[in-house]
């Protein structure tokens, strides 16, 4: 019998928003495939983490309609906090409970049954390398090993959409490297990962596709090699200059 | 590519008082880490009281009770007569330092996080309250047995004492809200430090430090009728084993779950706000 396809992880329709007098988002489209990786880029305040802020239903929109899954966030956000999972750019990591504690927190909000929520702790602390400090407080630990706990918390409940809103943003380049890897495996696992970034290599090398944000609303979405070549570009740093320009009216790719 | 259907959520059901269990423990782990801010806690009123005492005790006792002599007999009645604000003023010290918590809290990314989780929102700030109520009477009894080594002599059975739990219970529930609200309103962890001020301040505007009576009109009218009054009446009669009249209790009560209902109407509401 035939498995009824997935929906898309991420479905976006005209999705508005604006704060005062400001229009954040201006009639965005998106549509990320389940077990894909796609980047966000854009200059700053293009509404990236607002994006990201609706999807992981901490924002509502003023119009358009934002599917995980296929569950409205606005209708049925409930069901979408039940299979995502948001790494921000503030730290989500509490400094005064040890690496261990902080994974066991989510494993209880998660009411996962006492000894699987332990086994999924132990297995976390292995895959990111945290045995070392599994006992020292969130506090003290380096920024690198930081974002690995912030993820590791992420995955805890076994997240199927995971957004990542800035995550290497002044990490050093080991630590980065090492967060990429967490994502390649997420991917391997069949999670979908929706990324914003400012670090074009960071997109380059783990999106299947990149949709540029400019003036709330996608003006380009396709795979890098595929925006490389429509601009004539030799890297993603010179497709994002051409594409947003600083004069708003200015959108006409 | 898996073909399991993942689009069926967990089924994490709202279990808001197995999520306030965790809440509470992780605040409670938290005061442990943290001891230092507990000792200001308990620090704030245990210096206030030994101020009052032997600073000024000796000659406001004379004040507060008629035919007292200044001096030693003084310093015995006024600790006998400012413990119920000390005891109160210990409560609004662990309303302070909850507000910073909270505070701390919502500005970091921990609120952010868990506002993306299944997790029921009462039980997030759930968590604070009842874990500073607990730190509330663990805070008070320490400072009764300070006062009690200092000489105070509460006239109170086994009865009593457990209607001034209870009491301090709610009161401690309504100051708690409260706080959990400033914090979770503040735009900063510095204002969510200020705001409570206006608790801390209360207490003397009061029958606490000495007699209402003694007050020109206006600030007596105001002391008589702000919350803090018949909550130290309540308490000053608890302690003192004599008959806290029916009205003044009542008044205390109905202060008590006003401010609280207040103050969880507000926490709700500023936790929902949206911030990015």
């Amino acid at each position: 019998m035939p498995v009824p396809p997935l929906p898309p992880a991420i479905e976006v329709v005209g999705l508005h928003k604006r704060f005062g007098d400001q229009t954040v988002l201006d009639g965005l489209d998106l549509v990320v495939p389940a077990g894909t990786v796609t980047a966000l880029l854009g200059p700053n305040g293009a509404g990236k983490t607002t994006t990201v802020s609706i999807l992981a239903t901490l924002l509502a929109a003023d119009g358009g309609t934002a599917r995980v899954l296929g569950h409205d966030v606005a209708t049925d956000p409930q069901a979408v906090r039940g299979l995502i999972g948001v790494t921000g750019q503030l730290s989500a990591v509490d400094p005064l409970l040890t690496v261990t504690e902080n994974l066991r927190l989510m494993a209880d909000l998660f009411h996962l049954p006492r000894a699987e929520g332990r086994r999924r702790v132990a297995e976390l602390v292995e895959r990111f390398g945290l045995g070392e400090v599994a006992r020292r407080r969130g506090q003290l630990l380096s920024g690198g090993t930081t974002r690995k706990l912030d993820l590791a918390m992420t995955l805890v409940a076994g997240p199927r959409v995971v957004f990542l809103d800035e995550p290497t943003t002044g990490l050093d380049p080991r630590a980065r490297h090492d967060l990429w890897d967490q994502v390649r495996v997420l991917v391997a696992d069949g999670v979908s990962v929706l990324l914003t970034t400012q670090y074009l290599d960071e997109a380059d090398r783990l999106a299947d596709a990149v949709g540029v944000l400019h003036g709330g609303r996608l003006v380009a979405h396709d795979t890098p090699a595929g925006l490389k070549a429509a601009h004539a570009a030799g890297s993603l740093d010179d497709v994002f200059l051409a594409l947003t320009a600083p004069v708003p009216s200015a959108d006409a790719a | 590519m898996a073909a399991a259907t993942a689009v069926v959520p967990r089924p994490v059901t709202r279990n808001a008082p197995r999520d306030l269990t965790t809440m509470t423990r992780r605040s409670l782990l938290r005061m442990l880490r943290y001891p230092s801010l507990t000792a200001i806690i308990v620090a704030t009123p245990v210096v206030l009281l030994l101020l009052f005492v032997y600073v000024f005790g000796g000659a406001f006792g004379a004040g507060v009770a008629a035919g007292v002599t200044p001096g030693a007999e003084g310093r015995a009645v006024y600790l006998a007569y400012i413990v119920p604000a000390i005891l109160v003023m210990t409560a609004t010290s662990v309303a302070q330092s909850t507000a910073i918590n909270v505070a701390m809290d919502m500005t970091g990314g921990i609120v952010t996080r868990l506002r993306t989780t299944p997790v029921a929102p009462v039980a997030v700030l759930g968590g604070h309250v009842v874990a500073a109520v607990v730190q509330t009477l663990l805070a008070a009894s320490l400072v009764l047995g300070i006062a009690v080594a200092l000489g105070y002599r509460p006239d109170v059975d086994a009865l009593g004492l457990l209607a001034m739990t209870g009491f301090f219970v709610l009161f401690g529930l309504a100051l708690t809200w409260l706080s959990v609200a400033m914090g979770a309103a503040a735009r900063s962890v510095e204002s969510a430090s200020n705001t409570p001020m206006l608790l801390v301040l209360l207490p003397f505007f009061g029958s606490g430090f000495v007699p209402v009576d003694t007050m020109p009109t206006p600030v007596r009218l105001f002391a008589e009728h702000q919350p803090f009054t018949p909550v130290i009446e309540t308490v000053r009669g608890l302690l003192a084993g004599t008959p806290v009249g029916a009205g003044t209790a009542w008044t205390a009560v109905g202060w008590c779950v006003g401010l609280a209902v207040v103050g969880w109407l507000w926490a709700r509401a500023a936790y929902r706000r949206p911030r990015t």
